[in-house]
């Protein structure tokens, strides 16, 4: 009894209050891209970078892009780069609804904002229930689903939870990359959430294939039929990059 | 020291390394198994075009207080050999998948069945072939690939006696990615992030033994600073694991306090460990000969971390061991006795908890566990409450590690080259140029991973390019042993043995 209670005295009140305004320090987040021009005829970024994140267009002003659904926030092409144009700074605001949308660049530094859904807030914005699939994955994303409702960032507060069963569900959380020997059970859970339904694809793998992407092991076709409505980057994604992305699609004032 | 510490690497010059008969390679792993050796490894690859056609094999052995022992064999295309598991059962996963991956078909093996449908079998999971049990009362129970909770995918058929479990099968290869075919597709000092993708829950363990190997192929020994931030990352990933499977087995006995604590624990240390690299799980903190600096600043930031985590760890660990319901449940519960762990040649934390001490950071220790070797424990009743126990006792041991270290100003710990620090793209450090491998050499590195030993082993051809890697995590050893654990227990003991044991799905199928 007293053990129990010293225990629950330690353990405090560890909620974060406000989520949005979370900052993780030390996080390897958004990458940045300083308006340099590039170094004649270099490739270091792009050689060095381990999911083809990097688009490089060298006759542009606009010269380096990064795409967030491949990027792994390894930040192996900030050193490499002789202008040291890329940097990368802690914000977790990386989610978009579209897959264009994930792409920074110089002109474009920012990912947009994204619109609260007026039909998903009706529906969602006050319970929102999600049945994880792992495709493909390596435990790190779905450690880090796990860690959206602990004590920390306990999205729960905002009905959000993640349940057993995909026909309690209003969507899927995929995780992974989506391969041949898991392709088939994700379309049965999918197939087993009723309608309306949301798909939102956590993790560069489950974008992109992140650096699983040219494995011929991959069988993406799934992705292709059914698009996801969120897309949560980052290896693993953190989860304060899906938690803020989220409260913004579904207008949850926090 | 007066003299090199056993490192946890063994490099080979293949021009001049015998290769055997496979009769001659079996017997010699079985003269050096009946002298106690350990079997690390059993693996093969295809011939390469500039060798006789058929299969090559490796066998890797750890002799007691001895350093690693390779072995190689050549067989013919397709050959059988007598199989190592008739007289060793801890072979059978190993021999699975060299059959699986290269042809070779090992003679009487009794359970000669795919380890994960790699190649040609992809997406052929629904035709496992499943042991039957037949009788009366006799039913089964099939649970998988997608689980209740967020937990990563595999299929497991119980098969029961009324509701007495009296054999479980489990059926992986859900995870699989193709991750040794990807090592061979970039230069190699580019791969660290990938190998840290491997198995996302250890990506110090998985980086530091890829980048062992490959600093050994091009002949670069890192700094010892180096080598302690490495071990630093490597015990807070440990701690991390640790937590998060004691955290599990507290919310799968329903007991919420425990639960919760040791996931705000957790948190703790893998925020702490995205401070020192950028990433909670630890990616970026090991790069080609390099290493985390922990200058003062975050040397003190860590050691404040954990002197207030550890504390609070110790506590929750006496209340969750008092509690008379989580005694009730986990005592006597999926055993795995000495000698069914020892036969089964299971590893790592899971063995521990067995009564078996092996442990790599002990045995094969390098510069740094040499010098300060973290403390020893092991148990002996083999059961759920075991391998908690065991947890506890090594993330505790890992904590005072930790603290000790970061104490210890003498270890210099910021004097490391960074995996960041920017480089002229010339220059013949870090992750750019520079990193010619040794032709026809193989290097097989191990690090003593949360769940026991990571093995890479990279061969490279007569060109210096990689012509073949090898990776093995602990758990595909391991799951058998949990198969074998839940033996004459009650279908509703599954989650509380699963987690105990906490083995990696994607480990098993890469």
């Amino acid at each position: 009894m007293f053990q129990t209670l010293a225990v629950r005295k330690a353990q405090g009140t560890q909620y974060i209050a406000d989520l949005r305004a979370a900052q993780p320090s030390g996080f390897r987040g958004k990458p940045v891209i300083a308006t340099d021009a590039c170094a004649p005829n270099c490739r270091a970024c792009a050689d060095i970078c381990p999911s083809n994140a990097i688009q490089l267009n060298a006759s542009t002003a606009d010269a380096v892009a990064i795409d967030l659904g491949r990027c792994v926030l390894c930040g192996d092409c900030a050193p490499v780069c002789p202008s040291q144009k890329i940097s990368f700074n802690n914000d977790v605001k990386l989610c978009a609804t579209t897959r264009r949308g994930l792409v920074v660049s110089a002109a474009h530094p920012n990912i947009d904002p994204i619109a609260v859904s007026a039909a998903l807030k009706k529906r969602f914005g006050r319970s929102l229930k999600l049945r994880s699939v792992s495709a493909g994955g390596c435990n790190g994303c779905e450690m880090e689903v796990n860690a959206w409702g602990n004590v920390n960032f306990d999205i729960g507060r905002y009905g959000i939870d993640l349940v057993a069963s995909p026909r309690h569900a209003d969507g899927i959380v995929l995780t992974g990359v989506v391969n041949r020997n898991m392709m088939d059970a994700l379309q049965i859970a999918w197939q087993a959430v009723p309608e309306p339904k949301l798909l939102i694809a956590v993790g560069a793998c489950a974008i992109s294939g992140g650096v699983f992407a040219e494995s011929e092991t991959l069988a993406r076709e799934f992705m292709d039929q059914y698009p996801p409505t969120l897309y949560v980057p980052g290896c693993p994604a953190h989860p304060l990059t899906f938690i803020s992305g989220i409260m913004d699609l579904l207008g949850i004032a926090g | 020291m007066t003299h090199t510490p056993r490192q946890a690497w063994a490099q080979v010059d293949l021009k001049t390394f015998p290769l055997l008969s496979t009769s001659e390679l079996v017997a010699q792993c079985i003269q050096g198994l009946e002298a106690n050796f350990v079997l690390i490894s059993w693996f093969g690859r295809a011939a390469l075009a500039t060798e006789p056609a058929g299969v090559v094999v490796t066998a890797v052995l750890l002799p007691p207080g001895q350093p690693l022992v390779l072995l190689r064999g050549h067989a013919q295309p397709g050959a059988h050999y007598p199989s190592l598991t008739a007289s060793f059962a801890g072979a059978q996963i190993f021999e699975r998948e060299l059959w699986e991956q290269t042809g070779l078909v090992p003679d009487g093996h009794p359970w000669l069945k795919p380890v994960r449908y790699e190649g040609a079998r992809q997406g052929r999971m629904g035709e496992y072939p499943f042991f039957k049990v037949r009788g009366a009362e006799v039913h089964e129970v099939g649970v998988g690939p997608i689980h209740a909770g967020v937990i990563e995918p595999g299929h497991f058929r119980f098969m029961c006696h009324g509701e007495r479990v009296h054999h479980l099968e489990i059926q992986l290869g859900y995870q699989h990615r193709g991750v040794e075919a990807l090592l061979l597709k970039k230069p190699p000092q580019h791969l660290t992030p990938l190998v840290e993708s491997m198995v996302g829950d250890s990506a110090v363990a998985y980086a530091w033994a890829f980048n062992s190997g490959l600093e050994s192929l091009t002949n670069r020994p890192v700094a010892l600073a180096t080598i302690a931030s490495r071990a630093i990352g490597l015990e807070l990933e440990r701690l991390a694991i640790h937590l998060s499977t004691l955290g599990g087995l507290a919310t799968d006995t329903a007991y919420l306090q425990a639960a919760a604590t040791y996931g705000r624990l957790r948190t703790a240390i893998i925020n702490a460990s995205q401070r020192a690299c950028g990433n909670r799980f630890g990616r970026g903190w090991i790069r080609p000969g390099a290493a985390a600096p922990i200058g003062e600043p975050l040397r003190q930031d860590l050691l404040a971390t954990l002197a207030a985590f550890l504390p609070d760890f110790v506590q929750v660990n006496t209340l969750m061991r008092s509690s008379r319901s989580v005694q009730a449940r986990f005592q006597g519960v999926g055993t795995l006795t000495t000698q069914a762990a020892l036969d089964l040649g299971v590893t790592g934390v899971v063995a521990r908890a067995s009564g078996v001490a092996l442990d790599l950071r002990h045995s094969l220790p390098g510069a740094v566990y040499a010098a300060f070797a973290p403390a020893a424990h092991t148990e002996t009743s083999g059961d759920c409450w075991a391998r908690m126990s065991q947890r506890m006792q090594e993330a505790q041991a890992s904590a005072q590690w930790l603290i000790d270290r970061l104490a210890d100003t003498a270890l210099n710990l910021a004097d490391t080259p960074a995996p960041f620090a920017p480089l002229a793209p010339s220059a013949p450090g870090g992750c750019s140029g520079g990193w010619s491998l040794t032709p026809q050499a193989l290097c097989v590195s191990l690090v003593e991973g949360v769940r026991g030993p990571v093995l890479l082993a990279l061969e490279t051809d007569a060109s210096g390019q990689l012509a073949h890697a090898k990776v093995q995590d602990p758990s595909l050893a391991n799951w058998y042993g949990e198969a074998f654990a839940l033996r004459g227990q009650a279908i509703s003991d599954f989650p509380i043995c699963n987690k105990s044991f906490d083995l990696s799905y994607c480990g098993n199928d890469l």
